[in-house]
């Protein structure tokens, strides 16, 4: 069988061979954590510990602040030092809570669960009670994401392992080290949506982890991998969609409404975590990467350190950057600062130097319509980006301009060198701000 | 250290193409038609490339300068401009001609309308045919000069292939399509076209959406249509002769004059054929391509306003979800 795939799409060099065969170490926690209380989408958590309380590993220091919203743990022992402004990878500032790591390490217990002693009602409090949310960017809360309206609806579960971005290899190395829990996560989904096929969707550039999750997945009722072309944004949320189904969810839909259900693969652990060990979320696996990196690999990193920390702890800086980013090159954040914490959905810092990043002025687009074949939401990125420059935003979106998924396909591919996903990405959030609101 | 790290928006990897470098495969890919000219018409062929490409650039680079506007003549798109337009003359033409089509081309249909992408019109195209108009007797010269008279089989005096054969004539169709036939600088050798029309196509720069339809679409009309059914005779000179391979590779598919949408590009392609088709058969003239195509250009905005995509998963025929 052909293997699957969707239209448009760019093949940028992938870059994973610098930290795909490092396996995953861990990272000792820094003196001091910063625990942000807005690392998911929704109402931001509610602190509940106060300046000067002790607090252990493991214990909950904010509630969630809604239904749409996640708790926050501390992943440390410790003081707490109160609420600071922090600066987040986006560039905003969020309120963080400070706590002075004492180094014991004390660890609060964990309430172990059997999958078969568990309703679905109770799976779905002890995932939104571990604070679990969508670790592949966006954040979503997982535990709003598996209470779709029509739950008897949902057809599939795909676990996004496509992991299309260049450089990233954190997804990778799940796959390689920790199957069982992945399959595991996945059963404990299976069992809210018991008439769902479960899919782990993984790209043709992987073949060690379609063999390691095949061989996993034998004896899993239910479970398949299905095999990607390996193609940039194919894990993207809606791309993967309908490479695996055939369904075409746009920008006004969630993919429970075309009967999906999409997980990312460190999600799906964290997921496993929470229901069978009871775990709240507290590390993440991040790539450090890039040339800039001295030891580039994938690190088992604790919540709430600084990126600072993190990448001293782990070899430190080669040479003078030139940027470093949080996620991947066609999607992550440039940071202007590294005094920012590990939040849930830290995937990767990537210290590139001056070579491997693109400094080119823009010129006048030709109207080679190269966007336009590698853009995935089917829109003609550089009439949409023209429209965003000139503020018509009535054109703006009679040209579908609200589809672009911010994938990046079109600025990588244009010879013009223009901004187009960044002018688009503007007048988009001038409008979901006003969507809002109306 | 903090203060000097880069911040921009996302993506931050790009490609490696670049407009210029994608212009200069464009002239690459005109080489071989390029050199079978000179080889063909001697030594002032290449001057009227010349004089071309130089003007097309000189005018470029003096509106800039004047219009204190960014120079872009580095990006190549003037002298492929001027290439082209060089391409589209007959070898007999006094040298003024090359400079005064590039002037126009440049100035007129190009930077007044804002430069590189906003022409309507391509630029070497809308050159020739202002040439054809204001100067046709120096334009349908095609008489052959000392130099290409011993390589040409002259059989009616100054008349084109495609034109002899409407005149009821049968010119060679082996030296039709190696090009040792008479015709503009760059449009006899059909083979040397396709070479860099394949070269194209292999980096990339263009795709076959257009030049296949273009060219499929005249053939079924021309067979329709052509008085001679499917004689492979006829059809095989239709296709060498009269600048179709040339217009459908090269001129046709220029990114600006073209619609970007898909779909767009197969309408395009269409009419572009039948145009060709309705101009070569029942037309005064026995060629039509340059009509055709900036005829073309002209509906370029009304094709892409019927061919926009409709955006990933929105589909209001089918009723699907938009609210």
């Amino acid at each position: 069988m052909k293997n699957l795939t969707f239209h448009g799409g760019i093949h940028p060099d992938d870059h994973k061979i610098i930290s795909k065969d490092q396996p995953i170490k861990a990272v000792h926690a820094g003196e001091k954590m910063y625990y942000s209380v807005s690392q998911h989408i929704g109402a931001p958590a509610k602190p509940i510990v106060a300046k000067g309380d002790h607090v252990c590993r493991g214990q909950m220091i904010a509630e969630a602040g809604g239904f749409v919203s996640a708790p926050v743990y501390a992943t440390v022992s410790g003081t707490v030092e109160g609420i600071v402004k922090k600066r987040m990878p986006a560039g905003n500032y969020a309120d963080c809570i400070a706590v002075a790591n004492d180094g014991a390490m004390e660890e609060t217990p964990y309430e172990t669960a059997s999958i078969d002693d568990l309703t679905k009602e109770q799976i779905i409090s002890r995932i939104s009670a571990a604070g679990v949310v969508g670790m592949g960017g966006a954040g979503f809360p997982t535990h709003v994401k598996l209470s779709p309206r029509e739950p008897e609806k949902i057809e599939y579960i795909l676990v996004n392992g496509a992991e299309c971005e260049p450089y990233l290899t954190s997804d990778y190395r799940r796959m390689l080290e920790t199957p069982e829990k992945i399959v595991q996560g996945l059963q404990v989904i299976h069992k809210v949506f018991p008439a769902a096929k479960c899919y782990i969707c993984i790209e043709d550039n992987k073949p060690d982890c379609i063999a390691m999750m095949q061989e996993k997945c034998k004896d899993a009722d239910g479970i398949e991998v299905k095999i990607l072309r390996t193609k940039y944004p194919q894990g993207a949320e809606r791309m993967l969609i309908y490479a695996v189904t055939g369904r075409k969810v746009n920008s006004r839909m969630l993919p429970a409404d075309v009967g999906c259900i999409v997980d990312n693969i460190d999600t799906v652990v964290a997921i496993c975590q929470a229901v069978l060990y009871g775990e709240p979320l507290m590390n993440r696996i991040i790539t450090v990467t890039g040339n800039g990196a001295a030891v580039p690999g994938n690190y088992y990193v604790p919540i709430g350190m600084l990126m600072s920390e993190v990448i001293e702890h782990v070899g430190g800086i080669k040479g003078q950057p030139e940027k470093i980013i949080a996620g991947g090159p066609m999607m992550g954040n440039a940071m202007f600062s590294l005094d920012i914490p590990v939040t849930k959905t830290s995937s990767a810092i990537l210290i590139l130097s001056r070579d491997e990043v693109s400094q080119m002025e823009p010129t006048a687009c030709m109207n080679c319509g190269r966007c336009v074949q590698a853009c995935p939401g089917g829109i003609l990125p550089t009439r949409v980006a023209d429209f965003a420059d000139h503020g018509d935003e009535a054109q703006f979106l009679a040209f579908q301009g609200m589809e672009c998924c911010e994938c990046g396909c079109c600025s990588y591919v244009c010879p013009a060198k223009r901004h187009l996903t960044q002018s688009i990405r503007s007048m988009r959030k001038i409008l979901l701000a006003k969507r809002k609101k109306g | 250290m903090s203060e000097l790290l880069h911040v921009s928006s996302s993506p931050h990897i790009r490609s490696k193409a670049t407009t210029s470098n994608i212009m200069l495969l464009v002239l690459i890919a005109l080489l071989p038609a390029t050199c079978f000219g000179i080889y063909l018409n001697g030594p002032y062929a290449a001057a009227i490339i010349a004089v071309s490409m130089i003007a097309a650039v000189g005018t470029e680079y003096l509106y800039e300068k004047l219009m204190h506007k960014k120079i872009t003549v580095t990006d190549g798109s003037a002298a492929v401009t001027g290439l082209l337009l060089a391409l589209n003359l007959p070898v007999s033409v006094p040298i003024w001609i090359p400079l005064i089509g590039s002037v126009f081309a440049i100035l007129i249909v190009k930077q007044l309308f804002g430069g590189l992408g906003q022409n309507f019109m391509n630029p070497a195209l809308a050159a020739r045919c202002f040439l054809l108009i204001s100067f046709a007797s120096h334009m349908n010269d095609f008489s052959t000069n000392s130099w290409s008279a011993n390589k040409i089989v002259d059989t009616v005096s100054g008349a084109t292939p495609l034109a002899e054969l409407k005149a009821g004539g049968t010119p060679l169709l082996t030296s039709m399509f190696a090009g040792t036939i008479k015709g503009t600088i760059g449009e006899t050798s059909a083979a040397a076209l396709l070479l860099g029309g394949i070269f194209l196509v292999v980096m990339k720069i263009i795709d076959l959406r257009i030049p296949l339809t273009y060219i499929g679409t005249f053939t079924v009309f021309y067979i329709l249509f052509g008085g001679h059914g499917l004689d492979p005779y006829y059809i095989g000179a239709e296709l060498c002769g009269g600048g179709l391979m040339l217009g459908a590779w090269f001129m046709a598919t220029d990114y600006v004059t073209r619609p970007i949408t898909r779909k767009g590009q197969y309408v395009y392609g269409i009419i572009l054929g039948l145009l060709t088709g309705l101009f070569r058969i029942f037309g005064m003239s026995a060629e039509g391509v340059s009509y055709a195509i900036i005829f073309s250009n002209l509906l370029v905005p009304i094709i892409e306003r019927c061919t926009r995509p409709s955006g990933f998963g929105i589909n209001p025929q089918k009723g699907g979800k938009q609210a």
